[in-house]
């Protein structure tokens, strides 16, 4: 995470705004960022995008080092299922999320938090209406509350 | 088949595998110095096997010790114990021609925090295991508690009391349930979302941060722990619940599809954090999506290595319509 995104985060702003966390696929997702972007489609600002070279590249400790710094919400999206760049990143991904989505969902953290979807580099239209979605699913939400940091180490 | 008698023929098994030169130790449990405590024990030749014994308080999951090991090993293991066992050697952590197990069917292990509290204050001076249950004696009281109020939460949904793998075998094999129902998990997940986390965090702010469950853990051998790592650190430094839970929520991750539930973290832990709703979770999901029982075949890919094409994906958000 560059230093600049941190800060960002542990600035709080003065009227709270969404502040959501997007892990793109360079191959598919990120190219749907540029084309929403290239095609002048409206979507919130609320989501800081980090670029990875695959889905398969998210570690569960992504996620939760987000919410540690205070992410209101956590975006992930890799390619279609079938449509890996590295054939099968995103397979594998698939069942780590799972687990994790099941887990964060048990333990109690709220369910609209964490989001995993699937976006290619030809749907800019679907990934400004992704955005958009969960920006409104969040801001419902109101500030995150849980697995924040304390400050200690983090 | 009585406590006794599988004590001796674990004795007799380990003085013939030591006499017969088969294996340079045998790892098993030996009295305590304190009740409702049996301890790991090392014999190395004949005349020490006579230490070795076995009762309702070998909790503790030998297989830790095995790791790596350059010698042969002759190994008294319990049903959860084989199972991690299978992990290690699957993980080319342990060489199954180095290891002689000595398989020892289990009727579920004792508890001993809930022991001292059903036994209500005092110091426990001595036990003894009879048919209907366990005879606690302190200095003014005596009280018989019955086997099914003092077990371990984890055994009392044991579904696999007899080793899977095996090259002696202690004892008759024994009963265990039919099959894992995840009753535990379904129940958890009853409760509203905001109980379930105050549960949790409840939890995580009585740990301490110690490590004793990953440093039991048979399966937590990492050179480099995460949770020890700096650069990055993905894991602060505190004893607040956000540290502490993102420290169990990843063990359990990193256990998932591995984790044998032989409870050696929660035996382990000096607070009694609850770290088994985390586990059993995993282990739900692990078996429902992945139709996988970790520690159940020497030849089964583990589920994080492979991936169905249809595998489930309801957990998504905003699923595209040519989704199946």
């Amino acid at each position: 995470m560059s230093t600049e995104t941190r800060a960002e985060m542990v600035n709080q702003p003065v009227e709270w705004e969404p502040r959501i966390i997007a892990f793109l696929c360079n191959w598919c997702s990120y190219a749907g960022a540029d084309l929403a972007g290239v095609g002048r489609l409206q979507y919130p600002p609320n989501v800081r995008i980090i670029r990875v070279p695959c889905s398969g590249r998210i570690s569960p400790f992504f996620i939760l080092s987000a919410f540690r710094n205070g992410a209101d919400a956590v975006i992930v999206s890799g390619c279609h299922p079938g449509d890996c760049h590295y054939i099968s990143g995103n397979y594998s991904a698939r069942r780590k999320f799972a687990l994790l989505k099941g887990l964060l969902d048990h333990i109690g953290i709220e369910e609209g938090r964490l989001h995993f979807t699937w976006i290619s580099a030809s749907e800019g239209g679907r990934f400004a209406d992704v955005m958009g979605s969960v920006t409104e699913t969040v801001r419902a939400l109101g500030p995150v509350r849980q697995m924040v940091g304390t400050g200690v180490g983090t | 088949m009585s406590r006794t008698c599988l004590t001796t023929k674990i004795r007799e098994e380990a003085a013939r595998l030591l006499a017969d030169g088969k294996v340079d130790v045998v790892i098993g449990f030996e009295q305590g110095s304190l009740p409702l405590r049996a301890t790991p024990c090392f014999a190395r030749d004949a005349a020490d096997a006579g230490r070795l014994v076995w009762n309702s308080f070998c909790g503790n999951n030998l297989s830790r010790y095995i790791r790596r090991s350059q010698k042969r090993i002759g190994l008294v293991a319990k049903g959860c114990d084989t199972r991690s066992i299978i992990e290690l050697i699957k993980e080319n952590q342990v060489q199954r021609e180095n290891l002689v197990i000595i398989g020892v069917p289990c009727g579920g292990m004792v508890d001993g925090s809930l022991v001292r509290s059903l036994f209500g204050g005092g110091e426990i001076l001595s036990v003894e295991e009879l048919e209907d249950g366990l005879l606690v004696s302190g200095a003014l009281r005596t009280v018989l508690i019955p086997w099914e109020d003092c077990m371990h939460q984890g055994c009392r949904v044991c579904t696999r009391r007899n080793p899977v793998i095996h090259d002696v075998l202690a004892g008759e094999p024994v009963q265990g349930l039919p099959a894992d129902s995840y009753r535990d998990v379904t129940d958890f997940a009853a409760a509203p979302p905001d109980e379930r986390w105050a549960r949790i965090t409840g939890e995580m702010d009585r740990c301490i941060r110690c490590y004793a469950c990953r440093d039991a853990c048979p399966l937590c051998y990492c050179a480099n722990c995460f949770v020890d790592a700096t650069m990055p650190q993905w894991v602060g430094r505190g004893v607040g619940s956000s540290d502490t839970l993102s420290f169990h929520l990843m063990r359990s991750l990193h256990l998932a599809g591995r984790c044998v539930e032989c409870g050696a973290c929660e035996r382990a832990c000096p607070v009694g954090v609850d770290i088994r709703t985390l586990h059993r979770k995993v282990s739900s999901d692990v078996a429902g999506m992945f139709g996988y029982t970790p520690g159940m075949g020497l030849n089964e890919p583990a589920p994080l290595s492979r991936f169905e094409p249809d595998d489930p994906e309801e957990f998504m958000t905003g699923r595209s319509p040519c989704a199946k």
